[in-house]
């Protein structure tokens, strides 16, 4: 019983904090300046926010130890090691697209050069 | 797959001793044979002999077909090691990245953000050799403080945009460099 408490409490607490992360990244790609700001929100937040769901997910999927139920926990596990691998690639290569086609980056107004 | 094909058959083979190269085949193959049953299992769930005796049929034939493929590539031998340094260096990373996010979120949220953005790009040269802990590198560091790798130039000259002051600070690089350089056993210091 304490154990289902346990589980249900760490569960909300995941998916509370993986919706602030999505508010976060959300409101950051609809007020950072540019391109390159915004796949920083893009990249990171929505990364995290979508990581912390997916464990909420898989914890909240196990309400008994039987096979096929963490076999499914194994594999929205499977789901957030390759979204781990596969987003901050997709930011870089983004982003690479963006300078090389030229694209200057936001600067500050009265920004000392260095 | 055809492509990769193709481009192993035009290299040398890493490792001219051909004794060497045979064991480096042999933990390919164990190794991928291994990995390809281990997602079987997961995404059947079936544990009956039929369906697990397909399994081994499968992984056997698919890793004895595509060791050719990694074996000039990967070097196994000291896989062990890396594993067990990942196990260490994971939780920092994954420490780091919320710490960042959160930064990033707060960013995100502050009512002056005009004021506290400042988006530049540091170029630096990192002294990590292998292709793995470069790649490694560049997605830690595309996942942290406010900063997303840009290029990796193949000279190892890294051109990353940082989001703010603080994110860009070289010491917090070179502390996270220093960190992937002991997980890939590069530290020579």
């Amino acid at each position: 019983m304490i154990w289902q408490t346990i589980m249900t409490v760490l569960t909300v607490a995941l998916i509370l904090g993986g919706l602030l992360f999505f508010t976060g990244g959300t409101v950051g790609i609809l007020r950072f300046p540019d391109f390159y700001t915004r796949q920083h929100a893009a990249g990171k937040l929505e990364t995290l926010g979508l990581m912390m769901v997916a464990l909420a997910l898989a914890l909240a999927n196990l309400h008994h130890f039987t096979i096929p139920e963490i076999l499914t926990s194994v594999k929205i596990l499977l789901i957030l090691f390759f979204i781990f691998l596969a987003s901050p690639t997709a930011t870089h290569a983004i982003v690479d697209a963006g300078l090389r086609a030229g694209m200057q980056h936001w600067r500050k107004p009265h920004r000392k050069e260095r | 797959m055809l492509n990769l094909e193709s481009q192993s058959r035009q290299q040398p083979p890493a490792n001219p001793k051909k004794t060497g190269l045979r064991k480096q085949r042999r933990a390919t193959f164990i190794f991928m044979a291994t990995t390809l049953m281990v997602v079987w299992v997961m995404l059947s769930g079936r544990l009956d002999a039929f369906h697990l005796g397909f399994g081994v049929l499968c992984s056997l034939l698919v890793a004895y077909l595509s060791t050719d493929l990694f074996a000039t590539h990967f070097n196994l031998i000291n896989l062990n090691l890396v594993l067990l340094e990942h196990v260490r260096y994971l939780p920092w990373l994954f420490w780091q990245i919320f710490l960042a996010n959160l930064h990033v979120l707060k960013l995100a949220l502050s009512p002056r953000m005009h004021e506290k953005l400042d988006p530049h790009l540091v170029r630096f040269h990192t002294r990590l050799e292998s292709e793995y802990a470069q790649t490694s590198f560049a997605q830690s560091i595309t996942l942290t403080p406010g900063t997303i790798t840009v290029r990796v130039l193949p000279d190892g000259v890294f051109i990353v945009h940082a989001l703010d002051e603080d994110s860009g600070n070289m010491p917090a690089i070179r502390y996270m460099e220093h960190k992937v350089a002991q997980t890939f056993g590069e530290d020579k210091s």
